[in-house]
C-alpha cells in the first residue's frame, strides 16, 4: 500500500515507501524495533489519503525508510529547570550560573513549576495522556559541560505520553495538493540541559560556558512512522509552530532552542525493521531534511554492496552534505540510570483531584491549563480557509513563513481589497520577492500599511494591476514612498480618457494590419498581441479586459 | 563550667555569668589543648571570636537571640560552610572554599550560635571508626579519661598507653569527639547508616538521627540522598531537642522536607512510663553482640518494665538483610553522587592534560581513597544496564520490605524500640584496623542502619560505662516524625541511668608527657 505516497512527498526517491506497518516500530533501545499488537490505530491516518497518488515503479518496493525523532526544545522561561539562574540565549559567558548549575557539593535541585506546566501545556496541545505522577532520574555520562556528572531526566515515567502530531505535505507537480498524515507521540519528558563546549584547537584547550546547564528542556519523542526527510522536517515545523503558539518555546533552532536528533532505519518491506543509526545536532529544518535523505540512502548503498550497518551514533556534515560517525560516541554508551533522590514523584493535578485547600501556588492543575490553551496552528489554518476562502496550502504557507500570518492580517485589516486578492498578493508577489532576496518578512522593505494602500488604489481601479506591480517594485526599491507617490510620479493611474484610448487603439489596428489579418483567420492568440501593444503605448496605465473589448468591437465592426 | 550542658551554659550567659567571647576562648583553648584528638580538621578560630563578640553585643542590649546565642558548636566537615574549608577529609576537596552555608549551618548561625571549626570524619563519611580520613584518624576522649586509665592500671599487660588510644567510632567522630572533650556544646553530624549514633554511642553522648525529610540536607555533601539526615550530637537528650527545634522545618532549597510547619520542641519530663509500649526486636540479639552490651539491653528493657512500661519482644524479619541492601542502595547512590567531582568546576586537579578522560580518570584517582574508590566502582556494577534489575531494583524492594516491618512494629501498638547501637564499646585502634573499611562498616552498622531505610527518626543515649570504663549506649527508634515523643522518652532514660560525666581534667593536665609525640602547637592559652 505504501509505495505511491512516498514517490508523492519525495519525488524520485528509491526507496519510495513510508510508513508501512503502523504496528512495528523501533523504539529507544531496541535497535531493530519490535512488533507490539496494541492499539495504534490512531496512526492509520497517512496510507489512505495516499492509495491514489500514483503507480509504483519498477524496484520501488525494494527498500522502505523509517524515521523517527527526539526533539529537544528548550523551555521558555524566566529561570532553569532547577536553580534560579535566569536564562538568556545571549548573556557573558558563565553569567547566568547558579551554585547547583556548577554542581557544588551538597547543592539540591528544585523543580521550577513554570516548566512543568509547559510541559502540560505541549503535551496537552500533542494530544498527550499527562501522567498525573512522573518521575525524575539521573543519565549518567562524563562530559565537560555536564558539571553533575549526570543529566536529570524523566526516563521511566515522563510527564507526557500517547500523543500525535498532525502535519500536512504538499505534493504533486505544483505541490499544490495537501496531504495529511500523523506521527505518533511517544513521550514528552522533562530535562536540563548541557552546558557549551568550546574547544580551542589553536591551544588544544576545552572551554565552557555553563549559561545553557540546566535550562529546562522539552524532550519530545516522535514515533519512527516518518519515511524521509521532508515529511521529518514538515512535522518538525508543525511542533515548532505549536511551541511558539503556546509560548512554552522560543523553538528557533539558529538559536539551538530547538535541536533534532532524528533516528533512520531502512528494510525491506514486509521484513523486520533494519539495524538504526542516530543522526544527532541537526540544527535546521533543511539540514534535518538533507540528513535524513543522505543517511537513507547511505544505508541503502551500504546494504546493497552487502555491507551492514552498526547501530551508531552519526553527525551531518553540512559542508560536505554527507553524515560521519561521531567519534566521542563510539564504543557502547551505558548511562546507568538511577532515580533522583533529591526530587520526589511530581504529582499534577485535575479539577477533581485538586486536594482540598492546596495551595494554588504549590499545585499545577491540568484543567486550568487545558483552559488556557491558546489556539493552535491547526485551527488558525482552518478559520483562514474558512474566513478569506484561502487554499488549504496557501494558509500552509502563510504560517509556516515566520511572520507571515501576521503581515497578512494587517494587510487585510487596512485593506478593502478582497481578502482573496490579499492572499494572492502577500503569499505570490510579497513572498516572491522576500525569497528572492533571502528576507525574513520583518526586514521587508515594503510595510503592510504600503500594501494594503496599493490593493486599495487597486480595488478601486485607480490603477492596472500591471502598474501595481510595477509600483510594488518601486515600493521595494524605495522605501519611505507611499504607493500614492510613485503612481504620480511615475504617471501610472489608469487612463480615464475613454476617447484617448480607442485613439491608440485604433492607431495600433492601423501600425499592425499582419496580426489584424492573423485574428481575422481565427488565430485566438493574436488578439492578446494586439492587447500587448496597446498596454505598452498606454504605458499600463489600461485594463487589458477594456482594451480587449474595445479592440473586439473594432475589428468585428 | 565547659562540661556543662547546653541549656546550663545557656543560662549562665542569659545571667551574665560568663560572656560569649569567654566562652568562645575557653572552648578555643581546649581544642587546643585537645588537638592531639584530632577532632578537628578546620578550627575557625577568628570567625567564632567575631561571632562571640557579636552575640556579646546583642545579649549586652538583651536582645539575645534565643537558647543557642553565644553557644560554641562544631560542624562536621561535610557540611558546606560559607568561607571556610570544607574537606570532606578528601583530596578531593581539600582546599574548596565553598561560597554557601549549609542551611543548617545557617539555622545555627542565625540563632547566633558560634562557628568553633569543621571536625573529623571518614572520607566523605565512608566508614564507621573516623579513621579513613586523609587527616588522620579521631582519637576517642575516653581513651584518656580518668574512669578508662583506671581500669586499664588494673591489667597486667603493660602496652604504652598511647599505642592502646580508641577509635571514636564513625564516620562523624570527630563531631562525637569534639562534644564529648568539651570544646563545644553541640556538633551537626551527619547519619546515613548510624554515622551520627554510633559515634555518639562510643563517645558516651547523646546522637540523634531525625526523621528524614525533617531537618534539610541542602549543603549537606551526600553520601546517599535518600538516607542522609543531618544528625546532631549533645552531651543530653535536651540539648538535642533544642538544636532541632532550631534545625527542623521546611526548606524550600531541598524539596525533600517536609512542607507542614514545625512546632517548637519542648520535651516534657515524663512521670509515667506505665502507658508506653516498647518493642525489643528480636533479631537484633545477634552473636557478635558483646555479652555486657547484651546485659545493659536487657537492664534497660527491666528498667521499663519495672516502672510500669509494657515491653514486648517484635519482630523485623527483613532486618538481616538490610546491610546487603544498604552496600547496592549506597554504592549506586555513591557512583552517581561522586560523578560530578571531575577536577573541572572545584577541587582537586590532576596535572595530566592529554585529554578530558585522561584528566579526569588521574584526578579521580588522586582524589579519592581506596573506599571511595571501591564504593563507586561496585555502584556503577550495580547500575549496569544489565545489572540493574538484579541489583538496584531488589534491594530497592528489600529495602521497602525493611520499612515495612518498622511500619508493622508501631501499627501493632508499639511507641518505640529499644536496641542496642553498637555491638560493643569502643574499640583501639590497633584493633579495628586489622579489618577493613567495608567489613567494618557492615558490623558497625547492623542496628542502626535499618532505620535510615525506613527514614526513622533514633537516638543514641548514653547508658552505662563497661567493665573498661568506656561508654555504651543504646538506640531508642520511633515512628516517623514522632521526633519529640522519641526524644521524651530517651530524656526520661537518661535521667534514670544518670550516666557518669566523662573525668579528662587529670590526664588532660598530664598530656603532654603521654603526647610527647604529638606536636602541640599550644599547650595552654591566657584565659
Amino acid at each position: 500500500m505504501a509505495a505511491p505516497m512516498l514517490r508523492g512527498c519525495c519525488p524520485g526517491r528509491r526507496w519510495a515507501l513510508a510508513c508501512i506497518d503502523h504496528s512495528s516500530r523501533h523504539g529507544r533501545g531496541a535497535p531493530t524495533g519490535s512488533r507490539c499488537s496494541g492499539k495504534r490505530g490512531q496512526s492509520s491516518v497517512a496510507p489512505q489519503h495516499l492509495a491514489t497518488a500514483g503507480k509504483p515503479r519498477k524496484g520501488e518496493h525494494e527498500w522502505a525508510a523509517v524515521v523517527g525523532l527526539e526533539v529537544h526544545a528548550q523551555i521558555s522561561s524566566n529561570s532553569k529547570l532547577f536553580s534560579g539562574s535566569q536564562v538568556h540565549f545571549v548573556a557573558p559567558p558563565n553569567s547566568l550560573v547558579s551554585f547547583f548549575d556548577a554542581s557544588l557539593p551538597g547543592t539540591l535541585p528544585v523543580l521550577n513549576r513554570r516548566c512543568v506546566e509547559a510541559a502540560v501545556m505541549t503535551g496537552l496541545a500533542l494530544n498527550c495522556r499527562i501522567n498525573k505522577k512522573s518521575l525524575f532520574d539521573r543519565k549518567h555520562y562524563f562530559y565537560a559541560d555536564l558539571p553533575a556528572g549526570y543529566q536529570i531526566t524523566q526516563q521511566r515515567l515522563p510527564i507526557a505520553v500517547n500523543g500525535s502530531l498532525a502535519y500536512s505535505i504538499r505534493v504533486g507537480a505544483k505541490r499544490s495538493q495537501v496531504i495529511n498524515k500523523t506521527v505518533r507521540i511517544k513521550q514528552i519528558q522533562l530535562e536540563q540541559d548541557s552546558g557549551k563546549s568550546l574547544h580551542d584547537d589553536l591551544r588544544s584547550q576545552t572551554l565552557i560556558d555553563l549559561n545553557r546547564a540546566g535550562v529546562g528542556l522539552l524532550e519530545v519523542v516522535l514515533e519512527p512512522d516518518m519515511s524521509c526527510g521532508e515529511e521529518a522536517a514538515t512535522a518538525v515545523r508543525e511542533l515548532q509552530l505549536i511551541l511558539q503558539a503556546l509560548g512554552t518555546s522560543q523553538a528557533n533552532m539558529a538559536e539551538g532552542q530547538l535541536r533534532v536528533d532524528a533516528n533512520i532505519s531502512v528494510h525491506r518491506p514486509g521484513e523486520p525493521l533494519g539495524v538504526r543509526t542516530e543522526v544527532k545536532n541537526l540544527n535546521s529544518a533543511r539540514f534535518l531534511a538533507r540528513a535524513i535523505d543522505y543517511e537513507i540512502q547511505r544505508q541503502i548503498r551500504e546494504l546493497e554492496n552487502g555491507g551492514e550497518i552498526l547501530n551508531e551514533t552519526r553527525s551531518f556534515d553540512f559542508k560536505l552534505g554527507c553524515t560521519v560517525p561521531m567519534r566521542d560516541k563510539e564504543g557502547k554508551q551505558d548511562y546507568r540510570f538511577i532515580p533522583e533522590p533529591n526530587l520526589p514523584p511530581l504529582l499534577l493535578y485535575d479539577s477533581e483531584s485538586l486536594p482540598a485547600g492546596a495551595d494554588p501556588q504549590q499545585v499545577v492543575n491540568i484543567d486550568q491549563i487545558r483552559e488556557q490553551l491558546p489556539e493552535l496552528p491547526s485551527v488558525t489554518r482552518e478559520k483562514l480557509v474558512q474566513q478569506y476562502g484561502m487554499l488549504p496550502e496557501q494558509s500552509l504557507t502563510l504560517l509556516n513563513e515566520v511572520g507571515l500570518l501576521e503581515f497578512f492580517q494587517n494587510v487585510i485589516k487596512e485593506t478593502r481589497a478582497e481578502p482573496k486578492k490579499v492572499t494572492s498578493w502577500v503569499l505570490n508577489t510579497f513572498l516572491g520577492f522576500l525569497k528572492q532576496q533571502n528576507l525574513a518578512v520583518s526586514e521587508s522593505p515594503v510595510t503592510s500599511s504600503a500594501l494594503a494602500e496599493l490593493l486599495d488604489l487597486l480595488d478601486r481601479k485607480a490603477i492596472s494591476s500591471a502598474a501595481a506591480k510595477q509600483v510594488f517594485r518601486e515600493l521595494w526599491a524605495n522605501e519611505g514612498k507611499t504607493p500614492a507617490q510613485i503612481i504620480s510620479e511615475k504617471k501610472l493611474e489608469l487612463m480615464q480618457d475613454q476617447e484617448a484610448l480607442e485613439q491608440l487603439c485604433q492607431a495600433t489596428l492601423e501600425e499592425h494590419p499582419q496580426v489584424v489579418m492573423d485574428v481575422k483567420k481565427g488565430n485566438p492568440r493574436a488578439i492578446n498581441k494586439l492587447i500587448g501593444l496597446v498596454r505598452k503605448a498606454t504605458l499600463s496605465r489600461a485594463e487589458p479586459a477594456v482594451i480587449k473589448e474595445m479592440l473586439e468591437k473594432k475589428l468585428s465592426s | 563550667m565547659l562540661g556543662w550542658t547546653l541549656r546550663e551554659v545557656s543560662a549562665a550567659l542569659k545571667q551574665g555569668q560568663i560572656t560569649p567571647t569567654e566562652l568562645c576562648q575557653k572552648c578555643l583553648a581546649l581544642i587546643k589543648k585537645t588537638k592531639f584528638l584530632n577532632a578537628y580538621i578546620t578550627v575557625s578560630e577568628e570567625v567564632a571570636l567575631r561571632q562571640a563578640e557579636e552575640s556579646e553585643e546583642r545579649y549586652k542590649k538583651g536582645h539575645s537571640l534565643g537558647e543557642l546565642d553565644g553557644i560554641p558548636v562544631a560542624v562536621k566537615d561535610n557540611f558546606s560552610t560559607s568561607g571556610i574549608e570544607t574537606t570532606c577529609a578528601s583530596n578531593m576537596l581539600k582546599g574548596y572554599i565553598p561560597p554557601y552555608n549549609a542551611t543548617v549551618v545557617q539555622k545555627l548561625l542565625d540563632q547566633g550560635a558560634l562557628l568553633m571549626g569543621k571536625t573529623n570524619l571518614d572520607e566523605f563519611a565512608m566508614g564507621s571508626g573516623s579513621t579513613d580520613g586523609i587527616f588522620g584518624p579521631v582519637k576517642n576522649p575516653w581513651s584518656y579519661s580518668k574512669q578508662y586509665r583506671e581500669k586499664r592500671k588494673q591489667k597486667p599487660h603493660g602496652e604504652t598507653e598511647d599505642s592502646n588510644w580508641l577509635i571514636t567510632g564513625g564516620s562523624s567522630g570527630g563531631s562525637a569527639a569534639a562534644v564529648s572533650a568539651f570544646t563545644c556544646f553541640a556538633a551537626l553530624g551527619s547519619d546515613t547508616g548510624g554515622s551520627t549514633r554510633n559515634p555518639a554511642a562510643h563517645c558516651g553522648v547523646v546522637g540523634l538521627k531525625p526523621s528524614y525529610g525533617l531537618v534539610s540536607r541542602h549543603g549537606l555533601i551526600p553520601l546517599v540522598n535518600s538516607m542522609d539526615v543531618p544528625g546532631i550530637l549533645t552531651r543530653c537528650v535536651d540539648d538535642a531537642a533544642v538544636v532541632l527545634g532550631v534545625l527542623a522545618g521546611h526548606d524550600c532549597r531541598d524539596s525533600t522536607t517536609v512542607q507542614d510547619p514545625v512546632k517548637p520542641l519542648t520535651l516534657p519530663n515524663l512521670t509515667d512510663v506505665s502507658k508506653l509500649c516498647i518493642g525489643i526486636p528480636k533479631e537484633y540479639h545477634v552473636p557478635e553482640l558483646s555479652s555486657e552490651v547484651q546485659s545493659l539491653w536487657s537492664k534497660a528493657a527491666k528498667l521499663f518494665e519495672s516502672e510500669g512500661a509494657k515491653v514486648i519482644e517484635v519482630s523485623l524479619p527483613h532486618t538481616r538483610y538490610s546491610i546487603v541492601c544498604y552496600h547496592v542502595l549506597c554504592t549506586s547512590e555513591v557512583a552517581s553522587n561522586m560523578a560530578r567531582f571531575d577536577g573541572l568546576e572545584y577541587g582537586h586537579r590532576c596535572d595530566i592534560n592529554v585529554s578530558t578522560e585522561a584528566m579526569y580518570a588521574a584526578t579521580r584517582r588522586e582524589g579519592f581513597n581506596d573506599v571511595v574508590r571501591g564504593r563507586i566502582l561496585s555502584g556503577n556494577f550495580f547500575l549496569l544496564k544489565e545489572n540493574y534489575e538484579n541489583y538496584f531494583v531488589r534491594a530497592q524492594k528489600v529495602r521497602r520490605l525493611i520499612a515495612n516491618d518498622f511500619v508493622n512494629v508501631f501499627n501493632s501498638g508499639v511507641d518505640v524500640l529499644l536496641t542496642p547501637t553498637t555491638l560493643s564499646e569502643a574499640v583501639p585502634y590497633v584493633e579495628f584496623i586489622k579489618e577493613d573499611n567495608r567489613t567494618r562498616s557492615a558490623q558497625d552498622d547492623i542496628f542502626t542502619q535499618a532505620v535510615n531505610m525506613a527514614g526513622l527518626p533514633a537516638v543514641s543515649v548514653p547508658m552505662a560505662l563497661s567493665n573498661q570504663g568506656l561508654p555504651i549506649g543504646l538506640q531508642f527508634i520511633g515512628r516517623a516524625f514522632c521526633d519529640q515523643q522519641l526524644l521524651t522518652i530517651a530524656k526520661w532514660f537518661e535521667k534514670q541511668v544518670q550516666f557518669p560525666v566523662i573525668q579528662l581534667q587529670e590526664t588532660m593536665d598530664d598530656c603532654s608527657s603521654v603526647f610527647e609525640n604529638e606536636k602541640l602547637t599550644s599547650v595552654s592559652l591566657k584565659q
